[in-house]
């Protein structure tokens, strides 16, 4: 066993740390509160390579393994859980898509523009009526000649407007269940194919979620990713990757409210001396830099086993569960140590708490992600 | 990072898996009827190289690295916990001599610490100091080439049969200004060195616990540790022991899980196994979780130790987890099998005793956070 960081993995989240604190740190209030979509900063982070490091250099990424991905992420949302986001769903989900799963053609022709983020992905499951139950989705593409024409809709689309390329889950068999279930790629551009208004949100407001429309949408039958009747199966496992990501997440936002919350408590007097001598918020801090430290333990293992090309759906799971969960507790704590202020927007605390509510949800609820580990502990 | 273990490591984990399932497993619930210490087990294990895995091989020890030990107690504790306890408070009173001990010190007393002929004790607590070590009354007084001792010390793990016994002891005058403690080694044969008779415990009723009692003990000096820095010693003996502990309370839960999901496998309730019941599978999945970080949190604080890094804020961080936890998770066991986990018929009656202790032995869980925040506002 090692528990220390590689030199390239200890580089990357230098250059990361760097990054967030010069582009990402300045105007997060603002964002937050005006919901305005980062471009420039996206633009910066694809200069930096950041939009598709763990992919191969013939699709013009840096291949770097997915501990370092999920350092990368845990940086970004230690300021900004939303543009920790946009990385995440970009990379695991559209561009892990079409990368774990597409035809030699369709790789060459969506990853490079996507690894190099000139072209940002989004992927589409959730509808209004299916959410955990994603079996139970109403989307249909039908074949007609060279195309399938996809017509319904999709719910909470991370890059539903900025994104230019999609993954989208259809049923193609109505009779199957999860086993008539296909991916597509589809362009924004594609006649029929639309988006809703930018839909207000409790956190990761500065992230792009919107409803998408297909009207009769033609689309290639190349475009048809992975095989006929296996999307849903194949989602399992973008799932599975997802996960790393949105636990390495919820470290960052933690990590943020425990930091803001130390410095705060070092600073601030109270009965004469500062919170951090007082015993009551002592144990807060213990409580809170030891669950940080389990939950990052796991993100890690997962993305560990992963690189190693083992299974990892389990630790994926647990990691991005327990993330999550004592993520929240995280949070909650951090305002409490904060008091007044941590209700406030200036103190950031609570904005963390708000973005920490997504991770919960997002990729598999904490329900799903329990569901997914004990059938597996019980196989 | 690496989260696959090293072939040394899987070595020391099989073999001890293997010793624990062949030999410890068969016996525990007997042993924990009658609170018998098991002796000849004890003395195998030292045979096998389990009552010093991390200390050098000069020295008795079989020479592997803090992970391997701790890996090693993780499979133990599953066998049973009484014995684990057992093999950590050595492992403790080991790496106090080998990190303070002179060399004849350790020729004397490590070397057959290590390898499991003799037994050590480690005595701190003390009736009315225990979290507050401090607090502690047992003096000792030079004289000549002697420290005389006094006092009394409690709740000594393997105290009846041990060889020898860390002492510490306030060495500093009634009136000055800074209380100093020392640490001694003292022998089993020290005239004035009683032993109580052992406690009724809740759990891990297998290992032995009594009082200490020093009346005019002699010591020579040169079995005084690290001079007058005793409060090193016991803080760095803690720091090394809380990795014991958390690796024991790994297994104990890991143990306890086993058996949730056996019962929970078996048991019809509803017209279908517990564990098709959604509600069970809920259960199953947080301790599985809580499980997984323990194990992770405490081999992060044996690989920082083997690193030669600072590893208190690691270790007082796994000893606090895997504690808590593991009384999570022995509770959470214990219901799914509902009222057959009440009987002592079924092992997890047993193990939810022996759980109990875990937050409370080698620095409960509130010192443990105390240590962190010191650690992290620092």
């Amino acid at each position: 066993m090692n528990f220390e960081l590689t030199e390239d993995q200890k580089m990357i989240q230098d250059m990361v740390r760097d990054f967030a604190k010069k582009y990402v740190e300045p105007g997060i209030l603002e964002r937050d509160t005006s919901m305005e979509f980062p471009h420039d900063i996206v633009a910066q982070l694809a200069e930096h390579g950041l939009m598709g490091m763990v992919y191969p250099e013939e699709y013009g990424g840096t291949g770097v393994d997915t501990i370092s991905f999920a350092l990368a992420i845990e940086e970004l949302a230690r300021h900004d859980g939303s543009l920790a986001l946009t990385v995440a769903s970009h990379t695991s989900l559209c561009t892990g898509h079409i990368f774990q799963f597409g035809s030699k053609e369709l790789k060459d022709k969506y990853m490079p523009d996507l690894v190099s983020g000139t072209k940002l992905g989004g992927w589409g499951l959730t509808e209004a009526g299916s959410g955990s139950d994603a079996s139970g989705m109403k989307t249909t593409a039908v074949l007609d000649g060279d195309h399938y024409i996809i017509n319904g809709g999709k719910l909470f689309i991370t890059q539903g407007s900025v994104g230019k390329t999609f993954v989208i889950l259809a049923v193609t068999d109505r009779s199957k269940g999860n086993k008539g279930i296909s991916a597509f790629v589809l362009e924004s551009s594609m006649d029929g194919f639309s988006h809703g208004e930018k839909m207000d949100k409790l956190g990761m407001r500065s992230s792009d979620t919107r409803e998408l429309i297909f009207e009769n949408v033609k689309v290639p039958k190349e475009n048809l990713l992975g095989e006929l009747n296996h999307g849903f199966i194949d989602t399992m496992k973008v799932l599975e990757g997802g996960r790393i990501g949105i636990g390495a997440l919820a470290i960052g936002l933690a990590r943020g409210a425990l930091d803001d919350s130390i410095a705060h408590a070092k600073e601030r007097v109270q009965f004469g001396k500062p919170l951090s001598k007082l015993q009551a918020i002592q144990f807060k801090i213990a409580e809170m830099a030891t669950e940080l430290e389990g939950a990052r333990l796991l993100v890690h293992q997962a993305a560990y086993l992963k690189d190693q090309g083992k299974p990892f759906g389990l630790e994926a799971s647990t990691a991005k569960y327990h993330a999550s969960e004592v993520g929240m507790k995280i949070c909650s704590d951090g305002i409490q140590i904060h008091g007044g202020y941590g209700y406030m927007e200036e103190y950031h605390v609570e904005r963390y708490y708000r973005d920490m509510k997504l991770c919960e949800i997002g990729e598999g609820t904490t329900e799903i992600q329990k569901m997914v580990i004990a059938k597996s502990m019980l196989k | 990072m690496k989260f696959s273990l090293s072939e040394d490591q899987q070595m020391v984990q099989d073999m001890a898996r293997d010793f624990a399932k062949s030999r410890i497993e068969p016996i525990a619930m007997e042993f924990d009827k009658s609170h018998q210490f098991p002796q000849k087990l004890i003395k195998e294990m030292g045979e096998l190289g389990l009552m010093g895995v991390n200390i050098p091989e000069e020295y008795g020890g079989a020479g592997f690295d803090t992970v391997s030990y701790s890996l090693a107690v993780m499979e133990i504790a599953k066998g049973c916990s009484s014995f684990a306890v057992t093999m950590s408070v050595n492992h403790l009173v080991c790496e106090i001599i080998r990190l303070y001990g002179s060399e004849e010190n350790k020729k004397k007393y490590l070397v057959p610490l290590a390898s499991g002929d003799h037994l050590g004790a480690f005595c701190l607590t003390e009736p009315q100091a225990g979290s507050d070590a401090q607090n502690q009354k047992t003096t000792a007084k030079l004289d000549g080439d002697d420290y005389i001792l006094n006092g009394k010390k409690a709740f000594i793990t393997n105290g009846t049969y041990s060889d020898v016994f860390i002492v510490t002891a306030v060495t500093s005058a009634k009136d000055a200004p800074k209380k100093e403690i020392s640490a001694f080694l003292v022998e089993k044969d020290a005239e004035g060195l009683i032993l109580g008779q052992p406690e009724h415990k809740m759990g891990q009723c297998a290992s032995n616990t009594i009082e200490v009692t020093l009346e005019n003990v002699r010591v020579p000096v040169s079995n005084m540790l690290a001079g007058t820095n005793g409060f090193k010693v016991m803080m760095n003996g803690l720091n090394s022991g809380r990795i014991g502990i958390a690796s024991l309370c790994c297994g104990l839960a890991s143990s306890a899980l086993d058996e949730a999901l056996s019962y929970a496998k078996d048991r019809q309730a509803f017209g279908k196994p517990l564990n098709r019941l959604p509600v069970i599978q809920d259960k199953i999945a947080e301790m599985g979780t809580l499980l997984e970080a323990s194990k992770l949190m405490t081999l992060n604080a044996a690989y920082v130790k083997d690193s030669g890094s600072n590893y208190v804020k690691s270790a007082s961080m796994a000893k606090y987890f895997a504690a808590e936890n593991c009384l999570k998770i022995v509770d959470q066991a214990l219901q799914i099998h509902g009222g057959n986990g009440y009987i002592s018929e079924y092992k997890i009656e047993k193990l939810y005793r022996d759980a109990r202790i875990t937050s409370i032995y080698e620095g409960t869980s509130e010192i443990q956070k105390i240590v962190i925040a010191r650690q992290m506002t620092k």
